[in-house]
């Protein structure tokens, strides 16, 4: 394999052997397509990325926050792409990627139901089926997503073994593509996974970036001090942070999910947390070496967040390479102050943001000092999916910012 | 155990060999040594004993379902060592497992301290499923150093430039996939076995065929084709799963592996007879 596939000790491609000349196909695609602009791939994806998708996003300077926290914040709306999330720009792509490599069937996994909805819809408005697998849990938590993914046709697989989150949903679904790799393209939702995905699918999203550092010219005249991106597996984080890797004025901030702690419980194997970049250990998951929550002996641990698409218990290999070198400052804030994060751009900005993005809020808020005088904040995607798991944990917990929802009981439920 | 017969041995009698797989600590540690033991008796060549990994990412459902009860048992790689001393066998023992376990093993990075205990407790080599040959070098030096063997999986879209690195590196066997997908017992044998090892027909290492073999025919069959071995893994898992969920007493399923393990190898028997009937080799 060429060096370009790692990122300093972190990648690679470990993956079963049925599995590695449909990755070196993708691998030729990628720099033929991607890399090369062959047949015009990129134009194709940049023109449907603004016609379905409505990039470009913009750049909202947010009064309330500004002034709350004595700095310039600027949102990069990302919420407002097609779906209401970043997870668009990854998924129309790698979508017409498999067309242009003929391929004729679709698989994606899905924590949040997020990425799993933005295959859907990149699957249907490219006509190819689609099926995506869901952790039991996840399916759960995240109905709302799952009714989307239905609507635009795809299937949707639950996947019941162990905790029923992403880290399963991804295991089951290369199971599937090992045994369709020959017609099937496996559409990798973060920037993990073996060579190529991570420098793929960072590809795909580094637009993110590319818009913010325009926008921020024309608008500031000067590139911002800090970009503050939440991190889970680390696809909107990476989108944010790559244009700007070469610009060592610009802080980038990845804020992970603390969970309820950053303790360990290794008699259980779990963490109450998916604070990977923050504490987690070199080890090889999902073809990948990287990050990961594990205990001592390398059994992957089960990660926790109130987020679901925070919840993995591994990362990027690029995000954990940058860590390591500090370029990316890992920080990370609890379950609370990510739900506070959210009630918060809700009511001062007017913006419900996903759970996943509230843990940038909730960073901003412990941290104002931390951001430098002017910060991009990346507003990954928006919280309709999360309505329902935002009121029943703020009902159990004692939140500076909160909301009451009595009037469903004033109202008395009569029709 | 200690001083079993090496890999070559193992298969250099003129006969083909029997492989079975079982995952060590399912369903708990005990009832285990005497299902290991049991495929022994009833005529295994090489045991492939699997130790458990949280992620599997290449196995179906009945093997991941072992690894479950496995964990849930408690089996660690430092029991797992301990499992391979205290099972009384005298053939060879190769691991597989997941090379996160591998990596992670001991106070350097990197699998040589495992390599080092595998060596130690008398493993004769490994099989990673996750570790593509362009990963294998850290292995590939550690087993030798340690003189164990690496077997490499050669699946049915192995070609080409890939299957020339898999031929330097390998040692011990190849084990031939002989369907894409995951592991799992099925009712019938492929069609790719026979176009996977026309592929590799002129290697040295002994040539072992697994994925979805459940009987003895499935066996005589693979030999036939051409095999020098023949791996099950699920259809022997199930039987444990089965005795498990029934609560059946560990000797009844220990005997009923034997039994089943005896008909594998005696369909690999046929098979090589039917062979040379044929006019093979």
């Amino acid at each position: 394999m060429s060096e370009t596939g790692k990122f300093g000790e972190y990648g690679g491609q470990y993956v079963p052997e049925a599995l590695m000349p449909a990755i070196e196909e993708l691998t030729d695609a990628y720099e033929r397509y991607v890399l090369n602009n062959e047949d015009g791939f990129m134009n194709e994806f940049r023109e449907r990325l603004r016609d379905f998708g409505g990039r470009p996003t913009p750049l909202q300077y947010a009064d309330q926050l500004s002034g709350a926290y004595d700095a310039e914040v600027y949102l990069k709306r990302e919420d407002l792409l097609h779906g209401g999330a970043h997870k668009l720009n990854n998924a129309l792509g790698q979508v017409l990627l498999a067309k242009y490599m003929g391929k004729d069937r679709i698989i994606a996994e899905t924590g949040a139901g997020q990425h799993g909805t933005a295959t859907a819809m990149a699957a249907a408005h490219l006509d190819m089926p689609c099926e995506i697998y869901m952790g039991r849990t996840d399916i759960n938590r995240q109905r709302p997503n799952v009714f989307r993914m239905r609507l635009n046709g795809a299937e949707v697989n639950p996947v019941t073994v162990g905790r029923g989150t992403l880290k399963e949903a991804i295991s089951e679904t290369m199971r599937d593509w090992a045994t369709t790799v020959e017609t099937t393209h496996y559409v990798i939702g973060s920037i993990v996974g073996p060579d190529p995905f991570p420098r793929m699918v960072r590809d795909f999203h580094s637009v993110i970036s590319e818009e913010m550092r325009e926008q921020s010219r024309e608008r500031l005249g000067r590139l911002p001090d800090s970009v503050v991106a939440c991190a889970g597996g680390g696809s909107n984080t990476m989108g944010a942070f790559a244009e700007f890797a070469e610009d060592d004025e610009v802080e980038l901030i990845a804020v992970e999910a603390g969970g309820s702690s950053l303790a360990v419980d290794e008699e259980e194997g779990v963490a109450p947390n998916s604070a990977t970049l923050s504490t987690g250990d070199e080890g090889v998951l999902h073809g990948a070496r990287t990050k990961l929550l594990q205990d001592s002996d390398g059994q992957i641990m089960e990660s926790h967040s109130v987020s679901a698409g925070l919840d993995y218990a591994g990362v990027g290999p690029e995000l954990a390479h940058l860590v390591d070198t500090g370029r990316v400052r890992p920080v990370n804030v609890d379950d609370d102050a990510a739900l506070e994060g959210f009630h918060r751009l809700s009511q001062e900005e007017g913006i419900i943001p996903a759970l996943e993005t509230a843990h940038a809020f909730g960073y901003l808020h412990e941290n104002p000092d931390a951001v430098g005088d002017v910060t991009v904040i990346n507003v990954s995607g928006r919280g309709d999916k999360d309505l329902q798991t935002v009121i029943e944990e703020t009902e159990q917990r004692d939140l500076d910012v909160d909301v009451d929802m009595s009037v469903f009981d004033t109202a008395g439920g009569a029709m | 155990m200690a001083n079993n017969p090496d890999l070559g041995t193992a298969f250099g009698r003129d006969e083909p060999a029997f492989v079975p797989y079982l995952a060590a600590g399912d369903p708990d540690y005990e009832a285990s040594i005497g299902y290991v033991e049991a495929l022994a008796r009833g005529g295994a060549d090489v045991i492939e004993l699997g130790l458990p990994f949280s992620e599997p990412i290449a196995e179906g459902k009945t093997i991941q379902d072992a690894i479950v009860r496995a964990l849930d048992a408690g089996m660690t790689p430092d029991r797992y060592f301990e499992f391979v001393e205290d099972v009384d066998v005298d053939v060879p023992l190769v691991c597989m497992t997941y090379y996160n376990l591998i990596y992670q093993y001991g106070d350097e990075d990197g699998p040589r301290s495992f390599v080092e205990k595998a060596a130690d407790v008398g493993l004769t080599g490994f099989v990673v499923p996750d570790l593509p040959a362009e990963e294998a070098d850290p292995l590939r030096t550690a087993c030798d150093e340690f003189g164990l063997d690496l077997v490499f999986i050669v699946a049915p879209t192995t070609r080409g430039e890939r299957l020339d690195e898999m031929r330097e590196q390998v040692s011990g066997y190849v084990y031939v996939q002989a369907r894409l997908g995951t592991t799992g017992a099925r009712d019938d044998v492929s069609d790719q076995t026979d176009e996977s090892l026309a592929r590799i027909d002129d290697w040295k290492v002994p040539k072992a065929v697994g994925f979805g073999i459940k009987k003895g025919d499935h066996a005589a069959r693979i030999v036939r084709a051409g095999a020098d071995g023949v791996i099950v893994g699920s259809a022997l898992v199930d039987i444990v799963a089965e005795g498990t969920e029934s609560d059946e007493p560990v000797s009844a399923v220990a005997d009923r592996l034997e039994t089943r393990a005896r008909e594998l190898k005696q369909g690999a028997l046929r098979g090589a007879r039917e062979r040379a009937k044929a006019g093979g080799d």
